[in-house]
């Protein structure tokens, strides 16, 4: 056995320098395993507590097909984080454990969700800017070493596209509007800007889990490189929206050929990770409480289920006529 | 996305404002239990099931902007052949559904029930995909081409709400004690307003001769059969003697519909004359 170990870890790590994707069956490392739970949990999580800030403004939509097309993306969102709950099962471990690891806040979610959406215009930064931001990550996790995990990736980044257009659609409506339109337009772009760049996390140089993750090909790029190219992106993007974007410091560089940026209020970012962000306890509690009250649901559920195992029926009346 | 050759051209003088008012009945109901049905969205007790109301509000709100694009089709129609008849610009969907106040609402009072909890929503989707599905099934051989075609289409969907809302139903009636109490709670709570489903406004009278409108009368006794057979099959009786509340699909409603639609309307009404 003590000589196996090695020859594991070396297969594993070959495989990965082969570009062989690592499947649910294969042995992996402790760390591999454990790394990959946290971060597709992370992930799943982010989905479905993303749903409550858009969610926020379903019912509020402007006309009639902003509301269709919201309701369906924050629809998909929930699909997003049913595929990567059972990604994370591939990796033994349960979606109620997953849950209750976020309802006991023991579990992250991105910290971008516990910021509030004031106005419509916000429907429009969160996609343009947030989903803009969720799509590079996700499109460089598409290539990510785990199998069950790319896949999830791949039929995401699909749909994910579709929610930046939106989110564009909806500024560039706004920014095309009346004078409040356009001051609504500006302000969400104000407040959405520098938490979008927070989302790719941490400096590289005070990064723990990237050097490991890249060696892993978990992750491609590093968290300053995927920021980099956002701000590349959104640079060029809010022109065309004749916006501008909250950055004094914003600037073409032609020596990097990249854009210069500001530095970013990471006492903020910490913040909002240890809790303290704007609506971190509304989030949280929303979350809680529709499980908390689906408890009952679930029970009802469960008991029927398991009294079918004994009696089966075939339905009846207005269900056999549908 | 609709043709222009409309009953409205070829009918009787009495026939386009009837035809205007039932269609934007079809389209309030649709709407307004769209508008109840989304507010699960993110809330609910089971993600697969949070996907699901989800996805039924999103159907139900399809359904509303067909019937609000041909009603607005109507409308514009009309005011051409009558300019004094109404001035003002052209109604869309959005002026339909964004800038009508209560009294100008037709959808039944069921549908602007609140949700309460998930035995309640599931029971008012359940009396309601019932009732819509028997509805499509007669309304998509009606006369008017473009009802028939929207109810043609809708029906799909509907067939999937009510088995979806029937299963659920018959699990919550003999799940545990505590979901049969809910859902009996919910069939009190929501019993009074069944009967309106089935009692036709003017507006369908005038209809129903023309075979423009589904007879609300000749549906009842097989909606009352379908609920039945569910109902015995999750141990729930039929509530007798109910005394029933109407007046939705003339206008009248009941308090809650003015805090739906000023949620609703609020962006439309507080920033007037905007493209969204």
């Amino acid at each position: 056995m003590s000589m196996q170990l090695p020859d594991h870890e070396n297969t594993f790590q070959h495989k990965i320098d082969v570009e062989i994707k690592v499947e649910p069956k294969d042995w992996m490392p402790e760390a591999y395993r454990k790394t990959l739970v946290r971060q597709i949990s992370q992930h799943a999580h982010s989905e479905i507590v993303g749903m409550l800030p858009e969610g926020n403004w379903i019912s509020r939509a402007p006309s009639l097909k902003r509301k269709a097309i919201l309701i369906a993306k924050v629809q998909d969102e929930a699909g997003h984080g049913l595929y990567l709950y059972s990604a994370c099962e591939t990796l033994g471990t349960t979606r109620e454990e997953t849950i209750n690891d976020l309802h006991s806040a023991k579990a992250k979610y991105s910290s971008i969700f516990n910021y509030p959406t004031l106005t419509w215009a916000d429907m429009g930064a969160v996609g343009w800017l947030v989903d803009g931001a969720a799509i590079l990550n996700q499109v460089m996790l598409c290539r990510t070493s785990y199998g069950p995990y790319a896949r999830a990736m791949v039929r995401i980044c699909k749909e994910e596209s579709f929610h930046q257009r939106q989110g564009f659609d909806i500024l560039l409506t706004l920014s095309r509007g009346t004078a409040v339109q356009k001051e609504m337009c500006q302000d969400a772009i104000n407040r959405w800007w520098w938490p979008s760049l927070m989302m790719f996390g941490p400096k590289d140089s005070e990064s723990t889990n990237t050097d490991q993750s890249m060696k892993w090909k978990i992750k491609r790029k590093t968290n300053d490189e995927l920021r980099q190219q956002f701000v590349d992106m959104c640079a060029e993007q809010v022109r065309i929206l004749n916006m501008i974007l909250p950055d004094k410091d914003l600037k073409w560089n032609a020596t990097t050929q990249h854009y210069d940026f500001g530095e970013i209020e990471w006492n903020e970012f910490w913040n909002v990770v240890k809790g303290n962000g704007p609506c971190n306890k509304q989030r949280l509690e929303a979350r809680r409480k529709a499980h908390e009250e689906g408890e009952w649901v679930r029970e009802a559920a469960a008991a029927y289920a398991e009294k079918r195992k004994t009696k089966p029926q075939t339905p009846k009346g207005a269900l056999a006529a549908a | 996305m609709f043709n222009s050759n409309s009953s409205i051209t070829n009918s009787q003088f009495q026939i386009p404002d009837s035809l205007i008012n039932y269609t934007l009945h079809l389209a309030d109901n649709t709407l307004i239990l769209a508008q109840q049905n989304s507010a699960w969205c993110g809330h609910g007790p089971i993600l697969e099931q949070d996907i699901a109301i989800t996805n039924i509000s999103l159907d139900l709100l399809g359904q509303a902007r067909n019937f609000y694009q041909y009603a607005a089709q109507l409308i514009n129609e009309f005011k051409a052949h009558s300019p004094k008849e109404r001035a003002g610009g052209e109604a869309t969907e959005d002026t339909l559904a964004y800038l009508r106040d209560n009294r100008e609402y037709k959808n039944c009072l069921l549908t602007e029930q609140e949700n309460g909890d998930w035995a309640k929503t599931i029971l008012r989707q359940f009396l309601f995909s019932n009732y819509q599905y028997l509805l499509y099934e007669k309304l998509q051989y009606g006369e008017d081409e473009q009802l028939r075609a929207i109810a043609e289409k809708a029906l799909k969907e509907v067939i999937y709400h009510l088995k979806w809302s029937s299963e659920w139903v018959i699990r919550l009636g003999d799940g545990t004690h505590e979901s049969h109490q809910r859902i009996s709670n919910a069939v009190i709570e929501l019993w009074p307003y069944v009967d309106e489903l089935f009692i036709n406004a003017d507006y369908e009278s005038a209809l129903i001769a023309n075979n423009i409108a589904v007879d609300g009368g000749s549906i009842k006794k097989s909606w009352l059969q379908g609920t039945e057979e569910i109902f015995s099959e999750a141990m729930l009786s039929v509530p007798q003697n109910v005394f029933s509340q109407k007046g939705g699909k003339q206008g009248i409603h009941t308090e809650q519909l003015g805090y739906i639609l000023a949620e609703m309307q609020f962006l439309q009404r507080a920033y007037p004359d905007s493209v969204w």
